[in-house]
């Protein structure tokens, strides 16, 4: 039926849905809201966030899904959002979480870009193509939903950084330290048993439901997991795992090569410097991260990025270099993300190619031996 | 303690070179001078007695002016129980070029008649914006937090200035501008956001000087959550 209506039926049909799209949306979305290219240059509350993660589904079905995977302690959902070109089998995937800690608001913003520029990308960009289909993407804008509303409630909240869970044992202070949370060395180095500190571990490794969300996820996925990046900031910082002085990554030197590979491609966009190694190495000790935890349960490439600025804003990073810092970040994550999507999908093809020139030279000798 | 050459990248070369940082804003600070670490190239650290000796060779910058210098400097960290400032000694090239006489000067004589006193909040705001008229200010204040990050410094702490909370202008005295400042630092080791009340004089030809400095204490009592429905 719809071939009988011609192709400016279906314009006259696109239109009238478009429309109609922009009318229901003017209730969700504020005038300014409309031009993309000035969303990505502001900081968004957690509803604005929930709204964009509806819309980034709505334009985009075909390959973007998303999963409620955990409840924060105040009941809310935490939810990410899953990046790919569907197919029949079992894919690999990549891990990025952002906003662990409430008050780095630029970290929230990059995956936000991220997700727009995988999506603004992956039809005419080749690589950016090849990985939606060998890959799916699995993005959390806002892991620590919580202490992030929080830091929007007012001036004086804006610089939290842990949960909202309340203190027990009489301690009255609020909120545990997500990044010493997790079951890695928990509680070993870096962390306070005070629960008014800033480093507070919890009671106990995964006392906080967020972090537990991410362990249920990621344990039903490691073995699919290429890349696990969490984002945070302020240092300007890519730290690979561990956080323990005295436990080194299997593979050390592949981190840092690859570390140093993203901190080189970060410095050519606006030639911004990003250190890179060990956080006992260039920051401080600490265990129970996040980070940590993906390496040990034997994602390969774990990494930490710490974005702008190196303290002159520090967390109150200005709008104005959140498009830069964004675009640093993403050649940063591209290259790692490269890194690992071909380490898997070319030297599967180098191994079969290895293997098939063997099997031809064993059968050209025992045909030879033969003969 | 990290002792002989230092890894550039290392956070012992970073945490120093922070420290001479915020002497040279002591030095050489104003509402249109503010100077920021840039890089380290290479350093070294020593026991020395009971104290800890650093060298260091850094290029620091002006961030107003983007002005940059070469700076060798050496900083003495004292040992022992007590809790006195590091000694710094720094030399830079190059790097105090910008001419701010003209805009300090016009900053000086709009704000030294008392008609209008000048006051301000939250600079940066929550999004890290201000507005123009506040950036000389905010600038001060940086410089005035460095006198109290320097005090405070050691091997274990580095420092940033998070936010000016506000700043009112008080009667000019003395021909020097005179403020009450509520600074914000950001403690990198502990994370922690530290409370400063610091009483602040500023000319050009005095350079920038804190009178007093009080630490608020933290307010455990004020982390009961509001009703938050974002």
């Amino acid at each position: 039926m719809m071939l009988g209506l011609g192709s400016v039926g279906l314009v006259l049909l696109s239109l009238a849905v478009q429309s109609g799209h922009g009318a229901q949306d003017s209730a969700v979305w504020s005038r300014e809201e409309t031009t993309e290219r000035n969303y990505y240059t502001r900081y968004h509350n957690m509803s604005e966030i929930t709204a964009w993660m509806e819309q980034m589904k709505r334009e985009n079905p075909d390959v973007v899904s998303s999963m409620v995977y955990g409840q924060t302690y105040e009941r809310r959902n935490i939810t990410l959002l899953k990046i790919g070109l569907s197919s029949t089998g079992r894919k690999k995937a990549i891990w990025m979480d952002c906003g662990i800690h409430a008050r780095e608001w630029i970290a929230p913003a990059f995956c936000q870009y991220f997700v727009k520029e995988i999506l603004r990308t992956y039809k005419t960009d080749t690589k950016v193509n090849e990985m939606m289909k060998n890959l799916d993407f699995y993005i959390t804008p806002v892991l620590n939903v919580d202490g992030y509303i929080y830091s929007w409630h007012n001036e004086s909240t804006r610089l939290w950084r842990k949960s909202r869970s309340p203190g027990t044992g009489g301690c009255t202070c609020y909120g545990t330290d997500l990044n010493r949370n997790f079951y890695a060395n928990w509680g070993m180095v870096g962390v306070s048993t005070d629960c008014c500190n800033l480093f507070y571990c919890g009671t106990k490794a995964l006392s906080e439901s967020e972090a537990w969300a991410v362990t249920d996820m990621l344990g039903k996925m490691r073995e699919d997991i290429l890349a696990f990046l969490t984002i945070h900031s302020y240092g300007q910082q890519l730290l690979v795992p561990y956080g323990h002085p005295n436990i080194s990554a299997p593979n050390h030197d592949e981190l840092m090569e690859v570390g140093l590979g993203a901190a080189k491609a970060i410095k050519a966009v606006h030639r911004m410097d990003y250190t890179v190694g060990t956080s006992p190495d260039i920051l401080y000790p600490f265990s129970g991260s996040s980070q940590d935890f993906g390496r040990l349960i034997g994602i390969p490439l774990s990494f930490t990025f710490e974005l702008r600025d190196k303290g002159k804003h520090g967390f109150e990073l200005p709008e104005d270099q959140i498009q830069p810092t964004c675009e640093e970040a993403y050649a940063g994550a591209h290259h790692i993300i490269t890194y690992a999507h071909d380490k898997v999908f070319y030297s599967y093809a180098a191994t079969v190619t290895a293997t098939l020139w063997t099997t031809l030279l064993a059968a050209w000798v025992s045909s030879a031996i033969l003969l | 303690m990290t002792t002989g050459v230092l890894n550039p990248s290392h956070y012992p070369a970073r945490r120093a070179a922070t420290v001479v940082q915020h002497y040279l804003n002591t030095r050489y600070g104003s509402p249109y001078r503010w100077i920021f670490l840039s890089k380290v190239h290479s350093g070294s650290a020593e026991d020395v007695a009971e104290m800890r000796k650093y060298q260091l060779e850094l290029t620091m910058q002006e961030t107003i002016s983007n002005v940059s210098g070469q700076c060798s400097a050496e900083l003495l960290f004292p040992g022992g129980e007590g809790q006195s400032a590091p000694q710094v000694q720094a030399s830079c090239e190059g790097l105090l070029q910008s001419n701010t006489t003209a805009q300090e000067e016009a900053f000086y004589q709009q704000h030294r008649a008392s008609n209008n006193m000048v006051s301000g909040t939250d600079i940066p705001d929550s999004y890290g914006h201000m507005e123009p008229n506040m950036k000389p200010f905010w600038h001060l204040g940086g410089v005035a937090s460095s006198f109290i990050m320097l005090r405070e410094s050691n091997e274990s702490t580095l420092y940033n200035m998070a936010q000016v909370a506000n700043f009112t202008q008080l009667e000019t005295e003395k021909d020097q501008l005179r403020f009450n400042y509520h600074v914000l630092l950001h403690e990198m080791i502990s994370q922690e956001i530290i409370h400063w009340k610091l009483l602040v004089t500023w000319s050009p030809e005095q350079g920038v000087k804190v009178l007093q400095s009080e630490l608020q204490p933290k307010c455990h009592d004020c982390e009961a959550p509001p009703n938050t429905t974002n």
